[in-house]
């Protein structure tokens, strides 16, 4: 079996951050927040988080905040929900959520929670259960989360859920995995957990499982690298994960590697990403793949840095 | 990218238009953490655009500009926001935006900020933007019969404009394109269960279990109609299990000998729920038993349990669960 090119990857994430001139980069410019998180914590997971210069990124996500409390994706950029998590997240990887005004980011999100308890993206009104997973597990990071109407949230996320036991992205939206690993999150967060049929959503998702080891995000597409992360730690949310074939996933993660250039992609022999990148190393590492640090599966974030938030004070 | 039709793509240092505005470079700040090297026509775009921003031009020029901003890079969505202000302040013709955003739909079918703007624009619209709205949508389905964005977007016009009349058929449609299709096997429980039309679940449930059976008779290996039967019966276990037709077809697939493993598991979740099966359900998983199963447990639901294990190896953690449960149950 093949393995996991850690030193090549390393190379390949610190050059799409320092090296811009690519295509991709330039398009990538508005999301470089969330291109942020996924190089920085697949770092973090391969043990190279001190390769990067932390005031300089620091610096820049500072800068990336707005009078509204809540980060865009760019300097230049609006602020939105989504560059929002994923700023809070890259400075808990820091230990440096001291720099923040909380209530400022909390009032933000606050803002955003509407009547029926969904949440908006931004002033712009679209509303997605990915929005009520952001909302939750920033909140949840900032120590917050009664900021929120709870209650309404998660009732909101429960409208969404399909017989199938998965969830969608608003009521009677198809299930999807993506999705699905957002509304386990939130309910996990929320300690709302017992509202999920377990066993029920647990078959939907091991059955993502494909001949070839990979899994997919819905009935009858193509097994994708990413849904390594949201298949995976929605089933180790709801303690199921032992359903699937864990060696035949690590097989389909590691063949999915340019070993020679570095990084990950979605499927085997297609061009990488840093998207994919992370979630690769993100499920080796919910797969326990030596070497790796592990992952919270609820936020995303490295266990260790999940502890420091909450148990050093 | 699509071509740009109004402007033919010059420079906007070289246009009269633009004569009167210093175009803005990218502030990185002193100790750039990301430099970027843009290419020469998307910086100058890019530049324009932030003077633009800056000055808070909502103009006709600016609208022009936003378009060819977004053909540059349409995940831009500070570029997408600032129109929506600039159309607003315009006052301008939505339809024609719409236009717009169908010229660029296929080349960005997955793109979050041209479903969500497209949104807006609908909104705004009204009712009778609707009939219109769902045959564009049907046009983009036709390149990607699964994409997510539209079908979330067709379920929203659904809902805040109506149209439901011709939905079930539209379903129908595709499922005779692709049965496989997910997509469309989710839309037709949404129609069954919300149209306005059609009477809602119970109503409907006899002639869409007819309809489902037959689609998994004729690919008993497709995930969707399995679960969609399931779905028909929602809240209401003991009319699935009461219901010859279900089990009926599962016995129909298990004589098949060839693609059973859906249909073994429906006959468990039965026979779990209180199945009391004939003879012949015995007789027909006891003739599925090969060398790695050979004795066949006695009792029916712990056959199916090893026989699945062994045929459906990659869930095998899954199956022996599902025989363990039923040892406990058992006791």
């Amino acid at each position: 079996m093949a393995e996991l090119a850690v030193d090549k990857h390393v190379k390949y994430i610190l050059a799409v951050e320092k090296n811009k001139d690519s295509f991709e980069s330039v398009v990538m410019d508005p999301l470089r927040m969330n291109g942020a998180y996924w190089g920085l914590t697949a770092l973090d997971l391969l043990g190279k988080l001190d390769s990067v210069n932390v005031d300089e990124v620091i610096s820049w996500i500072l800068k990336c905040q707005h009078e509204s409390g809540g980060f865009s994706g760019n300097i230049g950029h609006d602020p939105h929900i989504l560059y929002t998590l994923s700023a809070v997240q890259v400075l808990a990887l820091f230990n440096k959520l001291d720099v923040l005004d909380i209530d400022k980011v909390a009032t933000y999100i606050t803002r955003l929670q509407n009547e029926d308890g969904s949440f908006s993206g931004d002033m712009w009104g679209e509303v997605d259960t990915r929005f009520s997973y952001i909302a939750i597990c920033c909140l949840s990071i900032l120590c917050c989360l009664g900021k929120i109407n709870v209650e309404k949230a998660v009732s909101y996320i429960l409208s969404c859920k399909n017989l199938d036991g998965g969830f969608g992205c608003t009521p009677g939206g198809e299930s999807h995995a993506g999705q699905i690993f957002c509304c386990v999150g939130a309910l996990a967060l929320t300690g709302s957990l017992h509202y999920v049929d377990k066993d029920l959503l647990g078959w939907w998702l091991c059955e993502r499982q494909v001949k070839s080891g990979g899994l997919n995000g819905r009935p009858e597409k193509l097994p994708d690298v990413c849904y390594s992360w949201w298949v995976l730690s929605s089933l180790i949310m709801i303690d199921r994960v032992h359903w699937i074939d864990k060696e035949k996933l690590v097989k389909f993660i590691l063949d999915c590697q340019d070993v020679e250039n570095g990084g990950i992609s979605d499927r085997p022999d297609d061009a990488v990403d840093v998207y994919h990148t992370y979630f690769g190393v993100a499920g080796l590492s919910l797969l326990n793949y030596p070497g790796l640090k592990a992952i919270d599966p609820a936020y995303a974030l490295p266990v260790d840095v999940v502890n420091r938030i909450f148990f050093s004070g | 990218m699509d071509s740009r039709e109004d402007d033919g793509g010059e420079p906007l240092s070289r246009m009269a238009e633009w004569r009167d505005v210093t175009p803005l470079p990218q502030d990185d700040g002193p100790n750039p953490v990301v430099p970027i090297a843009y290419k020469e026509e998307f910086r100058e775009t890019m530049d324009y655009f932030r003077a633009i921003y800056k000055a808070d031009e909502r103009s006709p020029r600016a609208l022009r500009l936003t378009r060819r901003a977004i053909h540059l890079n349409p995940g831009n969505y500070t570029v997408w926001h600032f129109r929506r202000l600039v159309l607003e302040a315009l006052n301008a013709d939505l339809d024609e935006e719409l236009d717009f955003l169908q010229r660029i739909a296929n080349s960005n079918s997955k793109n979050y900020q041209l479903w969500h703007h497209r949104r807006w624009v609908v909104e705004r619209l009204g009712a009778n933007a609707g009939a219109k709205e769902l045959n564009l949508i049907k046009k983009i389905l036709s390149l990607d019969a699964k994409n997510y964005h539209a079908w979330s977007h067709r379920q929203w016009v659904l809902q805040a404009l109506g149209g439901w009349e011709d939905e079930l058929g539209y379903c129908q449609q595709l499922l005779e394109e692709d049965i496989f299709n997910n997509s469309a096997w989710n839309q037709r429980y949404f129609v069954v269960t919300r149209s306005p039309f059609l009477g809602g679940l119970k109503a409907m449930r006899a002639s869409e279990v007819r309809y489902t059976v037959e689609a998994i008779l004729a690919n008993p290996n497709n995930e969707c109609p399995w679960r969609y039967l399931r779905g028909l019966y929602k809240d209401d276990i003991k009319a699935l299990v009461n219901d010859p037709e279900i089990s009926s077809v599962c016995l129909k697939v298990i004589n098949m000998k060839n693609n059973y493993v859906f249909a073994l598991k429906m006959l468990l979740d039965l026979l779990c729920h209180g199945f009391q099966p004939c003879h012949e359900f015995g007789d027909s998983v006891v003739a599925l038993r090969t060398s790695d199963t050979d004795p066949l447990d006695p009792d029916l639901s712990m056959a199916i349990c090893d026989i699945l294990e062994h045929v459906d190896s990659l869930r095998a953690s899954y199956w022996i669960w599902r025989k363990n449960k039923l040892s406990v149950a058992a006791v």
